[in-house]
């Protein structure tokens, strides 16, 4: 019994930061109709960057707080370079789009940071949490900032004014424009959001895959399905998939034998598909409709 | 009286396709003035024209300053409010939300509040309604919450793009008291553009005629209502 609850805490654990992930991603789903690939890749980036930052003698927080501007800065600066031009253009094109941003942030990293593996410190260290074997305090800090995230997402978008105004641009953008709203910054807005909730989910993880240019690849697939389970029309979908899938690949890697660590990522893609098929709109999305 | 909305020569374009062939025409402050024509006419293309929704050249000028080069949420936040044909309801945020929308421009929180309470007055089914989603409002309702919307920015035009459309006839009849009522009390100058003409012509004092892209007739709405081949046309009888 211990081991199974030992495992879910640390699938929950785990899911918090494929929760960000998934959250990221849905946002830019909503905003432009577009997956995000290149997710991942800003998400590592943004922890190098707060990584650096902590070399050059910046503590913790000041770091983390410092970075998640920076991200959500940076996040503004590639939608208005790279995807409002493209806002017209066919799905191919964002898609190679994303595909080249993937590439090029990866490969600039590893020019500036190479490719090692680095330690990534973590401010909660990683005792055991409260004198109980079952979580380490790293673990529980991971969840403790993710729902302090997910509050003050959900307080912004339920009770701010720009938060409404978001959510009718991502909803109905015609009808956002004739109210007065400009869904074209709203769009970048989302982006600039996106990249500082993926730059969480990079600092959070990074004491546990260690720090590179490829550490988020894993983290990005699972994200993936976490938002596609949860369903990419929502926001309280996607956090739910993620700690469903953060659960379900721990448990899946203990209890059914031949699993282990190296088939997890098979079975995060394996659930892709199955919900693909049987439920393509996810749990908690709506079908998308379209009137011919 | 001066002209609130004045319009010359305007042209507008579906991709290759021309719509307006050089429309002239302007509103009165204060007045209701409707557009009346058979569908494809370009009536609704007039209404998109002037909020900048479709590619078009000519000249908009409201109170004076050209619209031309704004975007469709700069001329919104000029006064000039559009309710869309097909309504345009935020279907899956409540009633006050939409209401909320509305004013989002306005950074007056108290006016807005009163706003509110003030377009529940006007239609008592949304106060009943106020917390539900609106896209699980009727048709009728989904009408009333897009001009309650409308009105929310306060405006100064209102456009209306068939307003009475799939509605039923006393639903309709409601409407279009309230629309008066918004007329005359708020001094909103509307514009309003419908299919059912007998009715708009009853609320408006002015009318124009429109005919692929061109004003043909233009008259009070007596006029045009006592016209013979409009009679013929546009009311059946």
């Amino acid at each position: 019994m211990e081991l199974f609850t030992n495992q879910v805490l640390a699938g929950i654990a785990t899911g918090a930061i494929y929760a960000c992930m998934a959250l990221a991603l849905v946002m830019i789903y909503q905003a432009i109709d577009h997956l995000n690939f290149a997710q991942g890749e800003m998400a590592m980036f943004s922890t190098f960057v707060s990584w650096q930052l902590m070399q050059w003698g910046v503590p913790y927080w000041g770091a983390f707080l410092l970075t998640l501007a920076l991200s959500f800065a940076g996040g503004i600066v590639i939608e208005r370079l790279l995807f409002k031009p493209l806002a017209k253009a066919p799905i191919l094109t964002n898609v190679a789009g994303f595909i080249a941003l993937f590439a090029i942030i990866n490969s600039v990293a590893g020019l500036i940071w190479d490719f090692t593996i680095k330690q990534y410190p973590t401010p909660f260290g990683s005792s055991p949490f409260l004198g109980s074997q079952l979580i380490s305090t790293h673990q529980a800090g991971m969840i403790g900032v993710t729902m302090l995230l997910l509050i003050a997402l959900y307080v912004f978008f339920r009770f701010t004014r720009m938060g409404l105004a978001m959510r009718a641009a991502a909803s109905v953008p015609e009808s956002a424009r004739l109210v007065g709203i400009n869904t074209s910054w709203m769009i970048a807005l989302g982006w600039g959001m996106a990249a500082a909730i993926g730059s969480i989910a990079g600092m959070l993880i990074a004491p546990v895959v260690f720090l590179e240019p490829n550490m988020m690849g894993g983290v990005l697939i699972y994200g993936f399905a976490a938002a596609v389970l949860g369903g990419l029309t929502s926001p309280f979908g996607a956090v739910i998939g993620g700690f469903l899938v953060g659960i379900f690949e721990n448990l899946a890697g203990t209890y059914i034998p031949g699993v282990g660590n190296e088939l997890k990522l098979p079975i995060a893609l394996a659930l892709i598909v199955t919900v693909l098929v049987v439920k393509p709109a996810g749990l908690f999305g709506r079908p998308i409709v379209k009137r011919v | 009286m001066t002209a609130l909305l004045n319009i010359k020569a305007l042209k507008a374009y579906y991709g290759q396709v021309q719509a307006l062939h050089g429309l002239e025409f302007s509103l009165r402050q204060g007045s209701v003035t409707t557009l009346l024509g058979a569908n494809g006419a370009g009536k609704t293309t007039t209404l998109r024209a002037i909020c900048n929704m479709v590619r078009s050249t000519g000249a908009i000028e409201f109170d004076g300053a050209p619209l031309s080069g704004r975007s469709t949420e700069n001329i919104v936040r000029l006064g000039i409010a559009h309710v869309p044909q097909g309504r345009g309801t935020f279907t899956s945020m409540t009633v006050e939300e939409n209401l909320q929308l509305g004013a989002i421009t306005r950074g007056d929180k108290v006016g807005v509040v009163s706003d509110i309470e003030r377009m529940y007055e006007h239609f008592p089914v949304l106060k009943q309604r106020y917390g539900q989603q609106a896209g699980t409002l009727s048709g009728g309702e989904q009408q009333m919450l897009a001009v309650a919307r409308a009105l929310m920015l306060r405006p100064r035009l209102m456009l209306l793009d068939e307003p009475s459309f799939g509605l039923a006839p006393l639903i309709v009849r409601d409407l279009f008291k309230i629309l008066g009522k918004i007329n005359r009390e708020d001094k909103v100058t509307i514009l309003v553009v419908e299919q059912n003409a007998q009715l708009a012509l009853e609320l408006a004092d002015h009318a124009y005629v429109i005919e692929t892209g061109r004003i043909v007739m233009s008259g009070t709405a007596d006029e045009i209502a006592n016209n013979e081949d409009v009679r013929k046309s546009y009311l059946g009888y």
